[in-house]
């Protein structure tokens, strides 16, 4: 019966650590249940049999009882012995990654998360991994702090600027998992979930090499500006289809007349997306905020890219 | 022991029912309010102040539970949803429960359970409503000015890279904690000096107990968060790089300076409501309270703990390793004292005379409720399993449980039980207790589901959810309105208590014997026309209620007395 209302309460178990944290849980829960029937029990017991029969009831002085003072002190001081070493044995193995760990550093940014694999492929909101294989993440976020959460894998992590952390896992098979990002860090916190794809080793070796060639072949512009719409996380706040987001959308945006906070309105031509992609603090759209961190890391030709691609969206 | 009574000149002085002269009417217009020294129209005023942020955090609340209603959106965008529920945190923390019991209800009560006349420094007491309001202005004006998005625990960088009002709101915390040192000095020093002749610390009322825990963090936790925010406003105005580590600073030092202000600031949520329950219970089982030094020291215990076990907010921000076990290993033993607490009050329950009044119903809510909170904590407490539940809707659940089934709901026991003695008016017991049920209905419908949710992964601070969420999320929305509904009816048959003539309320209507009961109802401006004399336990229900009402003649300052009565070695 436990293992069913687990099976409604907590996610799928996934990854090697997943069966060790539910079994804590579960000792928890049951114990926790036993102790609160106990209490309630008693409240409600007491509350009948003991409730005033006249105002002049008379009730016996009971100022103490030491073996019940000492009972009530040592029987939980046990369980949290049990529960404190139970979760640190847990907690360590979380805590300490395989030396054959595979490794893949991950890159928070509001509000996206990108993943780059050992041979240079990078990918975004979308993460890779052989089945059954220990993953060790290395973590660092761009901006402001984010939390790297798999539910189906009980890994949590925070992600902060200007330092790495570090989470690992293995996953028990295949499959698909959601990932969440678990600090609030801003207007598109809640929507920058991603997935995690748990492939068989050898799908993952030959995924790894197609994209590596992938990313090598010389590309016309706007499949290159696809492409990197998808890496940048782009698509986390521009859509393509018109549907609102956190920025605007990319549909019909090109040579569109734009308006903006400080009343000026522009012809959305190449030099306000190229503007707008490395400078975007300079000209906010009207119902929008200014939260776009700048691309100017991009090079020329990937800007030229990404605004051949947008001339597409109509 | 009568003996050693005549000889001291104590006598029995009868308590005065329906008082025309009492501390209401002593004084009167705008003036006699604003500028009283008086404890007890301090503690109303903060009262007033208290339900009023109350009830805009609770509206605030209702709106966020509304606009989760629908997995995307419902009426309100992200920013909006992400300053709401900032200001629901920061108002229902800094506005309301922190200041909730001590400052409202123990500005009223410290000093008449101590038999003074008011508490050691009156016109600090003053000043600290005032530097309240002050900060409580601060913080109107930065919701005037677009609010702030940061949730109620500013981290950083976020909150010194975010465009919103961060300075006013951070300023006005920054202020209303000054409040909360001055009036924690205030009580310290109030039961060390002001205490009845021969209420020794072994005949203090557990309420006590609980203020003097609470002002003792209060004194040493508060000034940490000043430092902190006044950190944070230094970065965010002039650049200087304490926690961006763009300048050279570090994000999870301001988590670490954050915690620890914010846990000990838990207790001093929570201690205080453990004072009201023990005297509830007492009081309505009519039996002495059971393991008193336990309760009392157990206070104490967990005011001490509670500053050892900061880091256990921050178990996967990247402390360290070690750090992080360590907190663990510290965090249960907060729960050791708590569950003795709990214990100790059911154990007063046995062979009582159990009357199920308003405030015992609530008392009784309490226990079921913070045991559910106090539990989840130790949940929350094992270290792998945390790594899953933290930032989750299961620590929304928790802490609600501890904060909301467990303040609050206290907060509505003493509530309850002092308004009688507060306004000399009774309220309708009846729809008191359907209000009861109402909220404790409402109260469980709301955030059970939120526990459920949370195991499954939902996080906490998601504007929009993924639709696996959706069913719970409802339910909760749910019980919601029925709080909702249940606070409206406290509010309207505790408004009509006020103003209808005809339920006035007797003294001691729940023959209750801490020394607050043996004032009038209201009680008088000066809280008693004599110097009470203490000679048995509060709890001391076999004792006859006349030698509760003992005292000294004089002009009730006790200046001309002081000297000649030595009674603390009784023992009674």
């Amino acid at each position: 019966m436990l293992e069913t209302i687990n099976r409604l309460i907590l996610p799928q178990v996934s990854s090697t650590f997943a069966a060790d944290v539910d079994g804590l849980f579960t000792f928890i829960n049951v114990a926790s249940a036993i102790i609160l029937l106990g209490i309630t029990v008693a409240i409600i017991y007491f509350s009948i049999k003991y409730r005033r029969k006249s105002e002049d009831d008379v009730t016996p002085v009971i100022r103490y009882n030491t073996t019940l003072e000492l009972t009530w002190t040592i029987v939980p001081f046990i369980l949290i012995l049990i529960v404190f070493g139970w979760g640190f044995r847990g907690y360590i193995d979380m805590r300490t990654p395989p030396s054959n760990a595979y490794e893949i550093y991950v890159t928070a940014n509001s509000f996206f998360w990108q993943f780059t694999y050992p041979n240079g492929v990078q990918t975004t909101d979308e993460l890779y991994v052989p089945a059954g294989r220990p993953v060790k993440l290395i973590m660092q976020s761009r901006d402001v702090i984010h939390s790297f959460f798999v539910p189906d894998f009980r890994v949590k992590q925070d992600v902060l600027p200007g330092r790495y952390t570090m989470a690992w896992f293995q996953t028990l098979g295949t499959g698909e998992h959601i990932i969440f990002c678990t600090e609030y860090c801003g207007t598109g916190h809640s929507q920058m979930d991603a997935m995690v794809y748990a492939i068989e080793p050898e799908e993952f070796d030959a995924w790894l090499r197609e994209q590596r060639e992938l990313s090598e072949q010389e590309l016309p512009l706007a499949v290159l500006g696809r492409n990197l719409y998808q890496q940048q996380g782009c698509a986390g706040c521009h859509s393509l289809d018109g549907s609102p987001g956190i920025g605007p959308t990319f549909q019909g945006l090109y040579m569109n007349e734009r308006q903006f906070t400080n009343g000026t309105t522009r012809i959305a031509d190449a030099e306000y997306l190229r503007e707008s992609i490395v400078n975007p603090a300079a000209l906010i759209n009207v119902g929008y905020n200014n939260i776009m961190p700048s691309y100017a890391h991009l090079s020329d030709d990937q800007v030229a890219a990404l605004i051949e691609f947008i001339k597409e969206i109509e | 022991m009568a003996a050693t009574a005549k000889d001291l000149n104590i006598r029995e002085f009868p308590v005065e029912e329906n008082p025309k002269h009492h501390y209401l009417n002593a004084e009167t217009g705008l003036k006699s309010w604003l500028f009283t020294v008086d404890h007890k129209r301090i503690g109303l005023m903060y009262l007033a102040s208290i339900i009023l942020f109350f009830f805009v955090g609770g509206v605030l609340a209702l709106a966020l539970r509304l606009e989760l209603w629908e997995p995307a959106r419902t009426f309100m965008d992200a920013d909006t949803y992400n300053r709401v529920f900032t200001l629901h945190g920061a108002v229902m923390v800094f506005l309301f429960i922190i200041p909730s019991i001590p400052a409202a209800l123990g500005n009223f009560f410290l000093p008449m359970m101590l038999g003074a006349k008011d508490v050691a420094f009156p016109k600090l007491n003053l000043l600290s409503f005032w530097i309240y309001s002050f900060g409580a202005l601060f913080t109107l004006y930065s919701i005037a000015h677009g609010g702030v998005d940061t949730g109620w625990t500013f981290y950083t960088p976020y909150s010194t890279s975010t465009g919103t009002a961060v300075i006013s709101m951070t300023l006005g915390v920054f202020i209303m904690g000054f409040s909360s040192i001055l009036t924690g000095i205030n009580f310290i020093v109030t039961v060390h000096k002001m205490r009845a002749p021969g209420q020794t610390w072994g005949k203090l009322p557990l309420f006590i107990w609980s203020l003097y825990a609470t002002a003792i963090i209060q004194v040493l936790a508060t000034p940490v968060l000043a430092i902190t925010l006044l950190l944070l406003i230094m970065e965010r105005t002039l650049g200087v790089g304490i926690f961006d580590p763009a300048l050279g600073g570090d994000p999870v030092l301001y988590q670490h300076f954050f915690w620890f202000y914010s846990h000990p600031a838990v207790y001093i949520m929570i201690v205080p409501a453990f004072g009201i329950i023990s005297e509830v219970i007492s009081t309505f089982s009519k039996k002495t309270i059971f393991g008193y030094w336990l309760i009392a020291l157990s206070s104490l215990a967990i005011a001490f703990i509670g500053f050892l076990v900061w880091g256990h907010h921050m178990f996967v921000s990247g402390q360290s390793e070690l750090a992080t076990v360590i907190f663990s290993f510290l965090t249960f033993f907060v729960g050791i004292p708590t569950g003795i607490k709990i214990l100790n009050w059911v154990a007063t329950m046995y062979k009582g005379s159990i009357d199920m009044k308003t405030p015992m119903i609530y008392a009784l809510m309490f226990l079921f409720l913070f045991s559910i909170g106090g539990f989840t904590g130790i949940m929350l407490g094992a270290l792998s399993v945390n790594v899953h539940l933290h930032d989750t809707y299961y620590v929304v659940a928790h802490f609600h449980y501890v904060m909301m089934g467990g303040t609050v709901f206290a907060f509505l026991a003493g509530i309850h039980y002092w308004w009688p003695k507060m306004t000399g008016k009774m309220y309708n017991e009846f729809w008191a207790k359907v209000a009861s049920v109402v909220l404790f209905i409402g109260f469980n419908v709301t955030f059970l589901p939120q526990f459920i949710m949370g195991s499954q992964g939902m996080p906490r601070r998601y504007y929009s959810y993924i639709e696996q969420f959706q069913t719970l999320h409802q339910t909760s929305t749910v019980g919601s309105w029925v709080l909702g509904v249940g606070f409206i009816i406290v509010g309207i048959y505790l408004t009509i208590s006020l103003f209808s003539k005809a339920n006035k309320a007797s003294s001691n209507p729940w023959g209750a014997r801490a020394l607050e009961w043996m004032s009038s109802s209201p009680p008088a401006h000066h809280n008693f026309n004599y110097t009470p004399v203490v000679l048995h336990n509060p709890y001391d229900f076999h004792k006859p209620i006349s030698e509760f009402r003992l005292g000294i003649d004089g002009s009730g300052h006790g200046e001309e007395t002081e000297s000649k009565v030595e009674l603390s070695s009784d023992k009674a």
